[in-house]
């Protein structure tokens, strides 16, 4: 994946390895590193993996691997968890009694 | 000379860069001890209530609506002994511009940094509160920097979270997305360095002030609905801001007989630092891993000394299960066409039990409600719980175990609210406060400052120094 110049993408970095984590820190949590990412406008071509300069929106010059070209939103609802829909059904049937809608 | 970038090395600066990045010398209020001007610190950074409320107003930020949950007060009563259930009301501060209380928190706290004259707020959240500065930035031209704990290391990100980091870059801000882990600190200690940006804390006095205008908008539009004070205030407790806020705004109409209560979702067991556990929880605020070490040790925040002192003002405080608050949402959905996120709902599902307790002429007020969408909601936040292995069924909510299950209640009569005993919790505030200050003299203010921040007097502090040793 090639991104151009102007291209919104987001960037990857590695804020502390293993071994640099706080004192206070889990060990399931200090046997990762803190990563971070940032999104920003890329200010040359590059590829995926590549070691680039980003703007971010609020200007900042942030360098960092980049990981995603156009990077999106893919939250959603999720998929149906569908207990949820007998608590509006127990509820109506102990405060208005059973039927009433039949 | 180039500044030392290691993590000790800006953590060393802590003070330094807090203090360009607040505008408060904190040492102004410190007695050397235990104690500080606590009433000093918020008259004399904060804005009185009367220029709080035109701050606010000035970009659309309170005035909510207070309404009466009649079906769930019914329900409540069906369940109830005779006589027994109180009507509940909430506050629903989801019309807020940003969709929740914390756009109060946000406008003082913007409105500071624009009059100070910096050109941008940094603030540090998963949260509503991200969205809230974010909106004012956007209202008083700043730009915003928001940081967020988002990711575990599979970079899987809490579907509530990334919602919010998607809401926070619609208000034009930039989000800095980090992994599990309270290093967090230094990245947000970095970027308030480079940028000379405002500290947008959610626990500077100007932050609380903000909250104050809810309480106090509490108590006049319950009097004019009703003609007297609301007898219970349930406020949900994380960093300990909502509560103190709240309860403050009250005081200042003079509602002093209300009851004040926080609630907490109940995540005892889960670690809030942990990396495998970070996924495993369905609520990322309002829960008891922020609520209980805040309410013990109020100044662990990102200031050096919180204004959010919840102890200070809780008569009482309740935890509710994740299973409860979820079913309660569902409820306000479809007995009261109400629509709102689950977190918001924490103190609501506290009420409907606490109301059940209580006379049916008694009023209880559930404080906040929180705006919903995709990833923030309780389908969504459902969905990705069973997709990390939580088992999801209906039963007694009571035998939900944090990480490994969320129960709705079989029956709503099983939807109780649990006390926690608020005298352990005083006991490890002295306690806490005395091992910090180890070694010093414990003064007559110093006893008069821990009687006032456990809401308790000077002979019970003195008990508790004295059965501590």
């Amino acid at each position: 994946m090639k991104a151009k110049k102007g291209d919104w993408v987001n960037i990857y970095n590695v804020v502390m390895e293993v071994g640099e984590r706080a004192p206070q820190v889990p060990e399931d949590t200090k046997s990762v590193p803190l990563e971070m990412w940032v999104k920003g406008f890329i200010q040359n071509d590059a590829c995926v993996g590549d070691q680039v300069e980003i703007k971010t929106i609020t200007g900042r010059t942030v360098s960092g691997k980049l990981v995603e070209i156009n990077p999106s939103y893919t939250h959603s609802f999720g998929n149906t968890v569908p207990e949820v829909f007998q608590i509006g059904l127990q509820l109506k049937e102990i405060l208005f009694g059973g039927g009433c809608h039949e | 000379m180039s500044r030392d970038m290691s993590y000790n090395g800006v953590m060393s600066r802590r003070n330094e860069i807090m203090k360009k990045a607040v505008g408060i010398d904190y040492a102004m209020f410190e007695s050397g001890g235990i104690a500080f001007d606590y009433e000093k610190m918020m008259k004399e950074t904060g804005y009185t209530l009367d220029e709080m409320q035109k701050i606010q107003g000035a970009t659309g930020v309170g005035n909510t609506p207070l309404l009466e949950m009649k079906n769930l007060t019914a329900l409540a009563r069906k369940l109830a002994p005779e006589g027994k259930g109180a009507r509940i009301f909430i506050k629903d501060e989801a019309a807020n511009p940003s969709g929740s209380f914390k756009a109060r928190r946000a406008a003082n706290a913007v409105y500071h940094a624009k009059k100070l004259g910096y050109k941008g707020v940094i603030a540090a959240t998963s949260g509503n509160y991200g969205a809230a500065v974010a909106s004012q930035a956007a209202m008083h031209g700043l730009k915003c920097i928001i940081v967020q704990e988002c990711y575990d290391s599979r970079g899987v990100g809490q579907p509530e979270i990334i919602e919010k980091a998607r809401k926070c870059e619609a208000y034009g801000a930039e989000v800095v997305q980090l992994t599990v882990g309270p290093e967090l600190f230094y990245t947000f200690l970095t970027l308030l360095e480079d940028t000379g940006y405002f500290n947008a804390s959610l626990y500077t006095p100007f932050g609380i002030a903000g909250v104050e205008t809810l309480g106090y908008e509490l108590a006049m539009q319950m009097r004019e609905m009703e003609g007297k004070d609301p007898d219970i205030v349930i406020c949900t407790n994380a960093g300990g801001g909502n509560l103190t806020g709240t309860a403050r705004g009250l005081i200042k109409a003079g509602a002093e007989g209300t009851q004040i209560v926080g609630a907490s979702v109940d995540l005892s067991g889960l670690h809030m630092a942990s990396d495998e556990q970070f996924n495993k929880k369905s609520f990322t605020t309002g829960h008891t891993g922020f609520g209980i070490p805040f309410t013990m040790g109020p100044d662990r925040s990102d200031v050096p000394r919180s204004a959010a002192r919840c102890l200070r003002y809780m008569d009482r405080y309740v935890t509710v299960k994740q299973g409860e608050v979820f079913y309660t949402t569902e409820a306000l959905a479809q007995l009261e066409g109400l629509e709102r996120g689950p977190a918001g709902n924490v103190s609501l599902a506290a009420a409907f039990s606490l109301a059940q307790e209580i006379d049916e002429d008694k009023i209880i007020i559930a404080q906040e409600t929180e705006y919903t969408g995709a990833g923030k909601h309780i389908q969504p936040q459902l969905c990705f719980a069973r997709g990390n292995g939580i088992e999801i069924k209906f039963g007694n909510p009571s035998e939900e175990v944090p990480g490994e299950s969320i129960i709705f209640p079989e029956n709503p009569n099983l939807l109780k609210a649990n006390d926690l005993d608020l005298d352990k919790i005083r006991k490890s505030y002295i306690k806490n406060a005395l091992k910090t200050h180890e070694g010093k003299n414990i003064t007559n203010e110093d006893l008069e400052f821990l009687a006032a921040e456990t809401k308790a007097n000077i002979e019970y502090v003195k008990t508790v120094i004295e059965e501590l040793k």
